[in-house]
């Protein structure tokens, strides 16, 4: 769970570093999403680094995937017979709502790649002008979409304010300074990647890219 | 004070159980949880019913024995406290207040609110020891203990198995008590010829008995009796870690 928890994290922030490439300039942005593709040349054969991406992060999400299941089967074994009296429980809001609000990014993963990546799900859907997916993408009238990818985000953030924590203290963080330094740094990164992610549907809504 | 308790009924291990409302009458506010349930008891037997079984011991908060799910809060509201030590002045007049075993597969209910730990037994069965030789016993000071990792390991120590921890953990895990035998006995210089050793097969028991795994969550240390912190399972995991590099 930490482990690939920790390879999926490092790969949000350079993905996020990426999309704020869009600030720099349309052009700019284009000229990142298609050296992405040639990334290790001449190296590698071109995508070859890509696909390497590809199948690394597959395997980190099957593996984190796997990891929460064997968690959850165990869990419902472990407690056969349920309270009937059940407070909601003293921990936060994000290291309860793990579980579905892993699904949910799961969903939202799936509907990414099927917009932005194969573009079947974009208005414009053309690879050449990533540029031009994303602003159409998140136009004034598309508004479900950036709600949708809102919502999502901050699910993602969520998840990783307990997560980041969780795989930390799961690799043997164990000073009580530590785990509120700890809590402190994964609440932080947390809002630091949402900041980041939310930055470009809202400045294309706005009209601040165009 | 008046106040009603719904009370889980079960009268074997392998019947059904349901919860049974029960009003209680004239109750001291300075009498505790448990006393409460004893002047309940006085009436069911008197009125011919089975009174309720529930587990205590030495009633001063030490021994770990009691084990009652106040309102869906493992040893009920008041932090660092068990049962017996809960005074019934933290709850109001007229209140009603669900009374529940702990659950979980690994605790199976006997008879109403008393369920078998004997899962915590195989746990400490399987790590929970030093080797010490046989005779006189050593000087205390034969053996020096800096003063932190002494403070840190009767902190540790306190732990009574009570399994308020498991009670309260989504995921039904044992975690938080197996963290702190581990790091009573890892942190003495008495406890280290087992120490790669005793992480791993306790957490073996742990898994055989039926406990979820840890997911970080931090139910355990709030509602702990002992107080027992969370930061515990952390040094756990860095044992466990370098004790499966080393195997």
């Amino acid at each position: 769970m930490a482990v690939s928890g920790i390879a999926l994290v490092l790969f949000l922030f350079a993905h996020a570093a990426g999309n704020l490439k869009i600030f720099v300039g349309n052009e700019d942005f284009d000229h990142y999403a298609h050296w992405l593709r040639t990334i290790g040349t001449p190296l590698l054969p071109d995508v070859w680094f890509l696909w390497i991406m590809r199948v690394g992060l597959l395997v980190a999400v099957l593996a984190h995937i796997w990891s929460a299941t064997v968690l959850t089967v165990r869990a419902k074994k472990a407690r056969p017979v349920k309270y009937a009296h059940r407070p909601k429980i003293q921990g936060s809001y994000a290291a309860r709502t793990m579980r579905w609000g892993g699904v949910l990014v799961l969903l939202f993963i799936i509907y990414h790649l099927l917009d932005l990546t194969t573009g079947h799900l974009n208005p414009v859907g053309d690879s050449s002008r990533p540029h031009a997916n994303v602003i159409a993408d998140f136009a004034p009238d598309r508004w479900y979409v950036t709600l949708f990818y809102t919502v999502s985000i901050i699910a993602v953030g969520l998840h990783l304010q307990h997560g980041i924590f969780s795989a930390v203290r799961t690799l043997g963080q164990q000073t009580k300074h530590g785990e509120r330094r700890a809590k402190a740094a994964a609440s932080l990164l947390a809002l630091a990647l949402v900041a980041m992610y939310l930055s470009v549907p809202f400045a294309v809504l706005t009209g601040l890219v165009d | 004070m008046d106040i009603k308790v719904r009370v889980w009924r079960q009268s074997g291990p392998s019947s059904a159980g349901q919860m049974v409302t029960y009003d209680v009458k004239d109750i001291s506010p300075d009498a505790s949880f448990l006393e409460m349930i004893d002047v309940l008891n006085e009436t069911l037997i008197l009125n011919g019913d089975d009174p309720i079984a529930f587990d205590h011991d030495c009633r001063e908060g030490i021994c770990g024995a009691c084990s009652m799910v106040i309102n869906g809060v493992a040893h009920g509201p008041e932090k660092a406290t068990t049962t017996c030590q809960l005074h019934m002045r933290h709850f109001k007049d007229g209140d009603v207040i669900d009374v529940e075993p702990w659950r979980a597969a690994a605790f199976p209910v006997i008879k109403d609110l008393v369920v078998d730990r004997t899962s915590f037994d195989k746990i400490i069965q399987a790590g929970g020891y030093i080797s010490a030789p046989t005779g006189t016993a050593p000087d205390a000071h034969a053996t020096p203990v800096p003063k932190k990792d002494a403070d840190a390991a009767f902190e540790a120590a306190t732990c009574i198995g009570c399994g308020a921890c498991v009670a309260a953990c989504p995921n039904g895990s044992s975690m938080l008590f197996t963290a702190a035998k581990i790091t009573h006995l890892g942190l003495m210089p008495q406890g280290q010829p087992e120490r790669d050793t005793r992480v791993i097969d306790m957490l073996q028991a742990q898994d055989d008995a039926g406990f979820g795994g840890c997911t970080n969550m931090g139910e355990c240390a709030e509602v702990c009796p002992k107080g027992i912190p969370l930061s515990l399972i952390g040094r756990l995991n860095s044992d466990y870690r370098k004790a499966i590099s080393k195997h």
